[in-house]
């Protein structure tokens, strides 16, 4: 009798008996496809830190998780640009609070204005350190973790802008291309370990950042969409992605058009 | 932009918060000259959710839970969460919707200020009815949390957006069983059959609702079936798959409409030609949300879009009165070839605006024709006035105000609750 007492006072809080599907660390969690992929996560009953600048925000989208499923979703206000320095420091942080870390998602960026980037040095600087400088030291902190555990996932999220420079954009697109060579370089690191790297390349996504364009059409997804392509790139896939796939065959066409043809355009 | 009829289209300027920290900001530029609206998925038909040349701001992405007890059922949320989203939460967890609309693509802040009503609503009445709180925000003069028993509150229930801008909702869910329904339908010869079938059914099922044909006229005028359904007491608890399967892409040529919604509606119409009868087990999703597995289906009206019409007529004129405008339909020949039939009960509405009353609701579609859909429609108001009826301000877009201030007496107390810096087009078009 007391001995079955005994066991509903030693139970364990919840939280520790419910293992969790994957967990996931997401830098720059609260854009509108890092929300999306960390839904489909939570719906699986995933274990989440959730990092990005706003902590309020960031509470928000906490508690949202935890009603959709997720068994533990932590959050970490820092500035991701700032903090990349430390990025083992962190990392290592917030794979402790989890147990281990599987998925890492580099989700963060900055599409910033190329007419002011070429005048402005300041936002040229943050145009390069938001997409690449800084993103290659929370990649370099993820691969290390990877290789170590030999499991689990890094996706870092370029763009098609990274395939070919072009004049609308080319700070925005060699810092996006660069941090895809960096991923694919890792992934080649990682051969034969079990663990895997992708960096993941949108075209045009329906999110806030884009909303001064003009949108609609074949072209343009959602960015549920692209939460789905982030969740599913951790578990399968190369290297490179195409997010949606059809992007792959755009931009070879776009890269294969000579200079002089190209250079009539204003793409 | 156009709302879901897609017969009045209008340019706005459209804001799209992600974030509840944002509004504030948005609301603090909207003035009596320069009023806005916020609106969600856009369901409504007609002009309730437009506010030509004015401010609009999108609440959809504004979809978070806040909270939600899965021992009590208490789900409160950011206004633009999508019943169906919130289905995606309930459901695992053995709760349900207490009453949901004919689509789940609805926010969670169009059902309040539309104060809509489902297939149960003889049983749970308005989704109004389930609401224990929510947060209204106004142009002129910050934040309040209120709940029943509160004046605004009543006015912000079925108040079509002009209260103030609902940043969330929090909710009573039901249990369920399962996630399916036990489903019974019964196949009536003639519209007097189906008042006395219905009659019958309430006392015990949860929903009811019955398609009518409007394509035959004569002997077989109001035809149709009757679908009645409980939940089913002992399978699992499954939510609906949340991707549409099929997509109408772009508009249908006006001519496709026949084809093609004949196939929408396939199923039922299949049913009522063999009149078939007898119970069959569904889940929600087919039974509760019949058009939602095919996204944009609104398109199947052609670029000139189409109205739906929706009226309620109170118990003591609802035989004749339906009756009338079933025949005033098949002799136009313009009607969808389907209407939704149902009965509301008695329950006392939560809403100074809201539009369900006790008695029989009719509501169908008709593919804008112009001028000659515009004079049958007023030929179906003349009867709905007679018999002291109301239309559903979220349908057709060009309730006359005499009908509109006619249809809902309290519209005068309504008005002083109406915030200074919203307003719409339905809302200048019958208040002026
Ligand atoms: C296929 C189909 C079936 C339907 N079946 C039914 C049915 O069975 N029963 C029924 O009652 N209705 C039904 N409807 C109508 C639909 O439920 C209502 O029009 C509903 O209000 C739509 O919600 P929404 O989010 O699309 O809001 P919108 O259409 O975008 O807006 C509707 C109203 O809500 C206001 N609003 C929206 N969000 C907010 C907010 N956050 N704060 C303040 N105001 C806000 C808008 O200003 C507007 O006045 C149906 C519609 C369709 C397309």
């Amino acid at each position: 009798m007391d001995g079955s007492l005994g066991a509903i006072a030693m139970q364990p809080d919840l939280k520790n008996t419910i293992k969790p599907s994957n967990r996931v660390v997401i830098l720059g969690a609260l854009s509108a496809m890092a929300t999306a992929a960390a839904r489909i996560y939570a719906a699986e009953g995933a274990a989440l830190v959730l990092v990005a600048r706003n902590e309020a925000r960031l509470a928000a989208l906490a508690a949202d998780l935890r009603a959709r499923g997720a068994v533990e979703v932590e959050t970490a206000a820092l500035d991701l640009e700032a903090e990349a320095p430390q990025a083992r420091l962190h990392l290592a942080d917030w794979a402790k609070r989890l147990g281990s870390v599987d998925h890492i998602h580099l989700v963060y960026g900055y599409l910033g204005d190329q007419a002011k980037a070429s005048i402005d040095p300041t936002e040229l600087t943050r145009i390069t350190v938001s997409n690449f400088a800084s993103a290659v030291h929370w990649c370099e902190a993820a691969a290390n973790i990877l290789r170590a555990q030999r499991h689990g996932a890094l996706v870092a999220v370029s763009s098609v802008a990274g395939d070919r420079g072009r004049q609308s954009n080319y700070a925005y697109g060699a810092a996006k291309g660069g941090i895809a060579l960096f991923v694919q370089g890792i992934a080649h690191s990682l051969a034969g370990t079990g663990a895997r790297a992708v960096a993941v390349k949108p075209g045009f996504v329906d999110t806030p950042m884009t909303d001064g364009l003009k949108k609609g059409g074949p072209m343009w997804a959602s960015a549920d969409q692209l939460g789905r392509a982030l969740r599913r790139a951790a578990d399968a896939g190369g290297p490179i992605q195409y997010a949606p796939g059809k992007w792959r065959m755009v931009m070879a066409i776009i890269r294969s058009v000579p200079a002089f043809v190209f250079h009539k355009t204003k793409l | 932009m156009a709302s879901w009829g897609r017969v009045i289209r209008a340019n706005h300027f459209v804001a799209r918060p992600r974030f509840g920290d944002e509004l504030d900001g948005f609301l603090n530029g909207l003035s009596a000259d320069r009023p806005g609206l916020a609106v969600g998925l856009r369901r409504s038909y007609g002009d309730t959710n437009l506010n030509p040349d004015g401010r609009i701001i999108d609440m959809t992405s504004l979809d978070r839970v806040i909270a939600f007890d899965r021992e009590t059922g208490v789900m409160r949320a950011e206004a633009g969460l999508s019943l169906s989203q919130a289905l995606q939460i309930l459901v695992p967890a053995g709760w349900f919707l207490p009453t949901t609309p004919g689509t789940r693509f609805v926010t969670l802040g169009g059902a309040v200020a539309n104060d809509v009503h489902g297939k149960n609503h003889h049983a749970a009445g308005t989704f109004g009815a389930s609401v224990r709180r929510l947060k209204l925000l106004r142009t002129d003069g910050g934040a309040q949390e209120i709940g029943p028993g509160n004046a605004l509150f009543h006015a912000t229930v079925g108040g079509l957006g002009l209260t103030g801008v609902i940043a969330w909702v929090e909710f009573q869910a039901v249990r369920v069983p399962s996630s399916s329904l036990d489903a019974e339908d019964t196949a009536f010869a003639r519209v007097e059959d189906y008042f006395d079938i219905a009659a019958e059914r309430k006392h015990s099922f949860e929903h009811t609702m019955a398609w009518v044909d409007c394509s035959v006229g004569g002997a077989k005028l109001g035809r149709g079936i009757l679908s009645a359904a409980n939940w089913y007491a002992y399978g699992d608890v499954a939510p609906h798959r949340e991707l549409p399967s099929k997509t109408v892409p772009l508009d249908a040529p006006g001519f496709t409409l026949n084809t093609m919604t004949v196939r929408a509606f396939n199923s039922v119409r299949h049913e009522l030609k063999s009149m078939r009868s007898g119970p069959y087990r569904s889940h929600y999703e087919p039974f509760l949300y019949p058009l939602d597995g095919i996204a944009n289906w609104n398109r199947l009206y052609g670029p000139k879009g189409f109205y739906q019409y929706q009226c309620v007529l109170p118990p003591a004129t609802a035989r004749d009165g339906v009756a009338e405008l079933l025949k005033a339909i098949a002799t136009s020949g313009q009607g969808s070839p389907l209407a939704v039939l149902k009965d509301f009960g008695p329950r006392e509405a939560v809403g100074m605006l809201s539009f369900p009353m006790e008695g029989t609701t009719l509501a169908l579609d008709f593919r804008n024709r112009g001028e000659s859909t515009l004079r049958l429609m007023a030929d179906l108001d003349r009867i709905v006035a007679a018999a002291s009826g109301r239309l559903y301000p979220a349908k057709d877009g060009r309730i006359p105000p005499e009908m509109f201030q006619a249809g809902f007496p309290k519209w005068q107390d309504f008005r002083a609750y109406v915030d200074p810096g919203l307003s719409s087009a339905f809302w200048r078009r019958v208040s002026g």
